[in-house]
């Protein structure tokens, strides 16, 4: 662990992780709003252009998955924590929108379909009421999932469950909600789900100009988010909580409080998953126990750890990536890209540890005798943090 | 450090979300591209038609048989010189037992192969996640699995049974038998759940006691307590709407509980012939089966079909109750197709009533207002050679009846 603790400024720049304060800090802000414009661009121009409704509607999917990806990136590639239980705050936030749609749908008074034919019931149960008001439905599609982790957070950080142990808890969250659906099948579409969703607020979504109207907030949402990431991980708290992650009990030691550091990057996390579990219904028309469950929550961190989970942006190029690969090869390999997909998950965390966002860095030190000293400081310091992460998980 | 360091950097993002909010506002009312829905691409020589199970994950053991059974009927169409002498090419795609991978499998058979019909799914969540993307383009989809009844969408066309040419006659034929009380066993899923609700519907119409009802997780091998609980119920029968792996871990439970297909027969509704090899016969023979075919149903459509898939997959490879539902729905479409002269989805469908197929299970018929097909129901027991042979049957097809109308007991259930 010693290897990543700062060392005085005097000796060695500044941890590799964020800007270092004696750097002008003009170029790296610089360097930042070019690769936002540069996203920005990719996700409102190109893509749009070039790909077809279909096409446009998976990327949109996607990208929901890159919104839990960055939440997992703060939580655990930043923090420390393993969650492997994503799922739960993604199917919380996505049950919420879906509950909302279904009784827009249904119109006032009604009631989802599913109901009279699985559970045969005569009125709306009370649980499912406050979910007929967006000004209920929308804020808790994220309060609700940040909730729930904030609960969950403080029992289980006060506590200093960590390592192995919280990701087994979190785990079993996820198991336990995926049982709970199934078992309520009058209420929440067990196995099925909620499905059919025809309108987002007033909007036909069969309709490909409202398809591509929601990929277009699900674009701006996952870059409102980076922009929130990159703010949090470069604060003050940020440093604190990469602290936390290398040496929790130093932290303590110094007077902070690390359970309340974890608890902050926990519930952020949580949020972002709800976000893009809400996002996700709209886009995908579905959200049901088979999207939360446990081998989802594990997708979504083999994302993450593709991507390299210590950087703002590897996740979320992780998670697209992953997912564009299950789609592509599965397209052209029917039958046997399961077996690609695992091989090419192998590969990376064989050859790649850092992820693919390491690549970047990678790249720069090949020409490293162009560049000076310092820089060269830069990039073995970030191959040895990615290293030393790997006991922390 | 300050925390908003880059304010500006943040307000950039957020002007972009205002402005894509802005510049994206969608359209209220329906354009034409959705109205008339996707129409599929017949203009070459061939006609594509997708293909749509899963090959891998949990559900890959069953549904790659009903995948082997499509391309059989597909080859025997094209040998035969195709539909309106196109010949057919079939897309395949994998669900990977997830039900919103089906969703977007079938959008991508639609929209960018724009196949004429697909074939496939096999659970009840994989036809429920796709049923609104067949229903938004207007595209036909055959599912070939018995199902749990209750729906019937205008896109969809159901060549399994639905449960009154299934479940209702299994339970017939329990009465028939002298059975007063049954014991309910499923996974815990849609199907089991709500074929349970209408089997305690029917057994309180009936005089017949329902002794106890539990469920298992998909997947689940702990049979222990729940086989504890038959044997201490003394019920006459149990129920059984347990799935997949579920089945060989029940039945290795019970035989040596003590309880025999004398002492308490099990009716199950979903071990077909490729499940009975795998749980085991010594577990299985004496057992009841309700299905409408078993590679041994008698008749000449029935040897032809038998041979045809041996000979093609291998001789010791069985037929079973899915399989036949999948390749009569490929026979079925291409009569449809014929009858209406086009492949258009609405021709095919106002041609779809009366059509008749000579199917290995005996002659169907397709009822166009449900979009069900008739079919005879039959009882099968479960022999030594792993082959089941029937035991009773309706006589004559049953006419499909979904939601269960002309039974005056299931008058609550929809």
């Amino acid at each position: 662990m010693t290897a990543v603790t700062p060392a005085p400024p005097a000796v060695r720049p500044a941890p590799v992780d964020a800007v270092p304060p004696d750097r002008p800090a003009g170029r790296a802000r610089l360097r930042t709003a070019a690769g936002f414009a540069f996203g920005a661009a990719l996700l409102f121009a190109v893509a749009p252009l070039m790909l077809s409704d279909f096409r446009l509607a998976l990327l949109a999917k996607y990208l929901c998955v890159a919104m839990v990806a960055v939440g997992i990136g703060i939580a655990w590639g930043r923090g420390g924590m393993l969650t492997l239980g994503q799922g739960v705050f993604f199917g919380l936030g996505g049950y919420a929108m879906a509950m909302h749609l279904k009784l827009a749908d249904a119109g006032p008074g009604g009631m989802p379909d599913f109901m009279q034919l699985y559970g045969q019931l005569d009125e709306l149960p009370l649980w499912w009421r406050p979910f007929a008001s967006p000004w209920f439905a929308l804020p808790a599609t994220v309060l609700l999932p940040m909730a729930v982790a904030f609960g969950l957070g403080s029992l289980v950080f006060r506590r200093r469950v960590r390592g192995a142990y919280f990701a087994i808890l979190s785990q079993a969250l996820a198991a336990a909600m995926v049982i709970l659906l199934i078992g309520q099948q009058g209420t929440t579409g067990g196995t099925n789900g909620l499905t059919d969703i025809k309108g987002f607020f007033g909007y036909d979504l069969d309709d490909p100009v409202n398809q591509r109207m929601v990929y277009f907030i699900i674009a701006g949402t996952l870059l409102a988010l980076l922009a929130l990431t990159r703010q949090l991980i470069h604060s003050r708290y940020g440093e604190l909580l990469v602290a936390v992650r290398d040496g929790e009990e130093r932290v303590r030691f110094l007077g902070y409080d690390p359970a309340s550091v974890k608890l902050v990057a926990y519930v952020v996390a949580a949020g972002m998953a709800g976000l893009a579990g809400a996002l996700f219904v709209p886009a995908v028309g579905i959200i049901s126990p088979a999207l939360i469950g446990i081998v989802p929550s594990i997708e979504f961190v083999i994302g993450v750890a593709v991507g390299g989970r210590a950087t703002v942006l590897g996740p979320v190029l992780g998670a697209v990536a992953v997912a564009w690969a299950r789609t592509a090869l599965s397209e052209r390999f029917p039958g046997t890209w399961t077996y690609l997909q695992g091989l090419l998950f192998v590969v990376v965390v064989a050859f790649l540890p850092g992820g693919l966002a390491s690549l970047w860095s990678l790249a720069r030190r090949r020409d490293v005798g162009a560049q000076p000293a310092r820089r060269r400081w830069l990039s073995l310091g970030r191959r040895r943090v990615e290293r030393t992460e790997v006991p922390a998980a | 450090m300050s925390l908003f360091r880059g304010r500006r950097i943040l307000a950039g993002a957020m002007t972009l979300v205002a402005a894509a909010a802005m510049t994206a506002c969608g359209s209220k009312t329906t354009d034409e591209a959705s109205a008339t829905g996707v129409t599929a691409d017949v203009s070459g020589d061939t006609v594509k038609v997708g293909l749509l199970n899963s090959l891998s994950g949990t559900m890959a053991i069953s549904e790659v048989t009903v995948r082997d059974s499509i391309m059989l009927a597909v080859e025997e169409i094209n040998a035969a010189g195709g539909v309106l002498g196109k010949k057919i090419q079939p897309v395949g795609e994998d669900g990977a037992s997830d039900w919103p991978t089906f969703a977007e499998k079938a959008e991508k058979l639609i929209s960018e192969d724009r196949v004429a019909a697909v074939f496939g799914c096999w659970t009840s969540a994989s036809r429920k996640a796709v049923k609104p993307v067949f229903e938004k383009n207007k595209a036909l989809l055959f599912y070939p699995v018995q199902y749990e009844g209750l729906e019937q969408s205008p896109y969809i066309f159901y060549t399994g049974a639905t449960t009154n040419q299934q479940i209702v006659p299994g339970l017939d034929y329990l009465k028939s038998q002298g059975a007063k009380s049954v014991y309910l066993v499923g996974s815990d899923y849609v199907f089991p759940r709500t074929a349970n609700k209408i089997i305690k519907a029917y057994a309180t119409a009936n005089g017949m006691a329902v002794l106890g009802e539990d469920y298992a997780p998909l997947g689940s091998t702990e049979f222990g307590t729940i086989v504890n609980k038959v044997k201490s119920s003394g019920a006459d029968a149990v129920f059984n709407t347990l799935n997949g792996d579920s089945n060989v871990a029940f039945f290795k439970e019970y035989k040596p509980a003590g309880l025999t297909a004398a002492s308490m027969p099990v009716v199950s509704v979903s071990i077909a012939e490729e499940e009975v090899k795998s749980i085991g016969t010594q577990y299985l023979e004496g057992q009841l089966t309700a299905w409408n075919y078993y590679q041994t149903t008698p008749g000449a459509a029935n040897s032809k079909f038998v041979a045809a898939y041996k000979a093609k997959y291998g001789a010791d490879k069985p037929t079973s109750d899915p399989m036949e539902a999948a390749y009569v729905g490929v026979h079925l479409w291409k009569a449809m197709v014929e009858k209406a002269g086009a492949f258009d989805v609405e021709k095919v469908r106002s041609a779809s009533d009366g059509i008749t197929f000579d199917a290995p299970e005996g002659l169907v018929t397709v009822d166009g207002k449900t979009q069900h097909i008739a079919k005879t129901a039959r009882i099968g027991k479960i022999g030594a050679d792993g082959l089941i042979t029937e035991v009773w049957n309706s006589g004559k097809p049953v006419a499909p009846d979904p939601y269960l109308k002309t039974y005056p007991w299931a008058s609550g259930l929809s």
